[in-house]
């Protein structure tokens, strides 16, 4: 249901970097005075029909990944490799039909379906407008094809001809889902696809995407920061924090056995709709601290209850303590 | 239910909306109480009623919105009678509110020290302006702010939104009230930063006895915190019961089929999703407005507006088939 990983990565991510200037103030001369560290140094893979979830809280770097997979920000530095192909080099030194067609393998599904849908243009337009684009489709197949992916994202044909404006939140959702689909993508970055539906329509949403994913052989990075869903819909779990991932294994792992202080704290901290089922909630001190001058060390020392000199001077790396668990902790054996 | 261990009592309650599209029944005869010293979860979705409700029992509600009906009683006194200058007082001295995004709810252009003791002052006549600052550092010390004495001059922008929140929670506990709204008082923070928030109200309720109201679509938050849960649907009460009976032995499809929908974090779990949409409540369906959603539908929900019937004691439910259930 979330995807087996059969066949191979199909995207590779190495040593990923997107920093974010900042400028003092001043209308003539502004001279950039810091660096907003929003993606330090991750690598992580995404495998054929698998499904990665990526948590973290705001500010931790995990939209600006997805956008940067995407190079709708571009990387700072680092490697995005898409089926054994440097996606970055395509996109500045490649032919636009090379870069064109690295856009069609992989598309996003916004979290606000209200911003991201053009309300001048009626759904039809909205979903065959990536056809006028890539020129994929023959134009007599247009309106076969919009009416077939509606169909797949459960809606209806009559609705094409509507507009924006005259559908719900899940609906509009549905009709994003369905442009990014227009292309027939590989991989679909969904930034936080749930998160401002109604809670009824979330369900069928998340049902939507686990189908998908079964009948098409779709992969997802599924971005959130409601772990719950993540659970829900991701094979394997990546969390971040201050722009580093922090642990990484199968979802089954991370959300019965995490081994990083800042997961634990995490999944204690969401409240379970049972009122017989209390966990004992860890409470962070302070907050996220400032990521253009993220602490030395490890970044979650400052908050971390384990926390040692070693912690505060050493920076851990992400390393593999059980098979396929990688945890950023110097003590992450002691939590086994 | 005895009446008399009731701090809140809200009858029949009706808030309309008369937009230019047509009137808008947020409220539609809604009733549901609030037992001293208890937290009841006010639970439901987007257009429930759930934060027009209270407004309306704060007597707050923002226009084209207007009361047209019902009678609430606070402490055995009907409120919805009373003048806006009694109404005045009781807003903040008995009843507070904590608002679900405390970046609006707060000035940005007065220190938190203008703000918080202007509220004191305002409500105690002959007191000193040191002795309102003191109170008020006291409650930010309370309410776990770092530095209370110097952060008391800071403006509302130079703190976190977690810090905001704190801080619109002591401005709600300024007056003492006996009776606390608070109206998704952690949607907008992050899980770590909400956990916090979440503990801080559990140990102001244990200190000073106050009744809550807790307003959230949160199924988890409402397991946590509740002790009663209110289920409202499209501007009615769909279930009023304990919340362990909430969660197990439910009498109404919609809290059912919400239970089934959220997922969780300790398990996974089949979702089953809820099919159609919230409905528009200018039109709002016939009968029982959950039908046109609800597997058990028969003939008669759409026809009949199921009563609110206690199926068991202290268990309330407005389903024609809750029997079958």
């Amino acid at each position: 249901m979330e995807g087996t990983n059969n066949g191979g990565d199909l995207l590779t991510v190495k040593n990923l970097v997107k920093y974010f200037p900042v400028y003092s103030r001043g209308i003539l001369l502004k001279k950039i005075v810091g660096y907003v560290h929003a993606v330090d140094d991750i690598s992580f893979s995404i495998g054929r029909g698998e499904t990665l979830g990526l948590v973290g809280e705001s500010g931790c770097g995990k939209t600006t990944t997805g956008k940067a997979l995407l190079h709708l920000e571009w990387p700072t530095s680092g490697q995005i490799v898409f089926e054994g192909e440097d996606a970055t080099k395509i996109f500045t030194n490649g032919s636009p039909e090379r870069a064109l067609s690295m856009r069609r393998n992989m598309q996003m599904v916004f979290q606000n379906p209200y911003g991201s849908l053009d309300p001048r243009m009626t759904i039809y337009d909205i979903i065959s407008e990536p056809f006028r684009i890539h020129n994929n489709v023959p134009r007599k197949q247009w309106s076969e094809r919009v009416y077939a992916l509606l169909k797949l994202v459960g809606l209806e044909p009559y609705h094409a001809e509507r507009y924006p404006h005259e559908f719900s939140g899940g609906q509009r959702q549905r009709i994003g889902i369905a442009r990014a689909l227009a292309v027939g993508p590989k991989l679909i970055v969904a930034d936080e696809p749930v998160s401002s539906l109604d809670v009824s329509v979330r369900a069928q949403i998340l049902n939507l995407l686990m189908d998908l994913q079964k009948e098409e052989g779709l992969s997802f990075l599924y971005i959130s920061h409601d772990l719950s869903s993540v659970r829900q819909i991701s094979r394997r779990t990546a969390v971040m924090y201050l722009g580093r991932i922090v642990e990484t294994a199968s979802s089954e792992d991370i959300f019965s056995k995490p081994l990083h202080p800042y997961t634990m704290a995490l999944l204690s901290a969401i409240p379970i709709p049972d009122p017989e089922k209390k966990v004992m909630r860890i409470i962070l001190p302070g907050e996220v601290p400032s990521a253009i001058d993220p602490p030395k060390g490890c970044r979650f020392n400052p908050r971390c209850k384990y926390a040692t000199d070693r912690c505060r001077a050493e920076e851990p790396a992400l390393r593999e303590v059980e098979e396929g668990h990688l945890v950023a902790c110097h003590y992450a054996e002691n939590f086994m | 239910m005895e009446p008399d261990g009731d701090i809140l009592r809200v009858e029949d309650l009706r808030t309309y909306f008369f937009t230019e599209a047509g009137v808008v029944r947020a409220v539609d005869g809604v009733s549901f109480a609030v037992k001293k010293g208890e937290t009841m979860g006010l639970v439901g979705e987007t257009g429930s009623g759930k934060t027009v409700a209270s407004y309306s029992v704060m007597r707050v509600v923002p226009k084209p919105g207007k009361i047209v009906g019902g009678r609430v009683y606070y402490d055995g006194e009907e409120i919805l009678s009373k003048s806006e200058e009694d109404v005045r007082k009781l807003r903040g001295e008995q009843i507070a509110m904590i608002f679900q995004d405390p970046n609006s709810s707060l000035n940005p252009v007065f220190s938190i020290q203008e703000q918080l003791t202007d509220i004191i002052l305002s409500h105690n006549g002959g007191m000193k302006k040191e002795e309102a600052l003191e109170t008020t550092i006291r409650l930010l010390d309370k309410v776990g702010m770092p530095e209370p004495e110097t952060r008391v001059r800071w403006y509302p922008h130079q703190f976190s939104g977690g810090m905001r929140q704190r801080i619109a929670i002591a401005r709600a506990l300024l007056l003492r009230p006996k009776l606390l709204f608070a109206d998704e008082p952690t949607t907008n923070l992050d899980v770590t930063i909400q956990a916090q928030v979440l503990e801080l109200l559990k140990s102001i309720k244990n200190e000073t006895g106050t009744s809550m109201v807790l307003i959230t679509h949160d199924m988890g938050i409402v397991a946590d915190m509740t002790s009663r849960v209110t289920v409202l649907y499209a501007g009615r009460v769909a279930e009023i019961s304990d919340t362990n009976t909430t969660y197990r032995k439910s009498l109404h499809p919609y809290t059912r089929a919400l239970l089934r929908s959220v997922p969780r974090v300790d398990e996974k779990v089949d979702l089953e999703s809820i099919p159609g949409n919230v409905p528009n409540l200018i039109t709002p369906p016939s009968g029982c407005r959950f039908h046109p959603r609800c597997k058990y539908a028969t003939e008669v929900c759409s026809e009949k507006v199921p009563p609110l019937e206690e199926a068991e004691e202290g268990h309330f439910t407005a389903c024609h088939h809750w029997r079958e259930l």
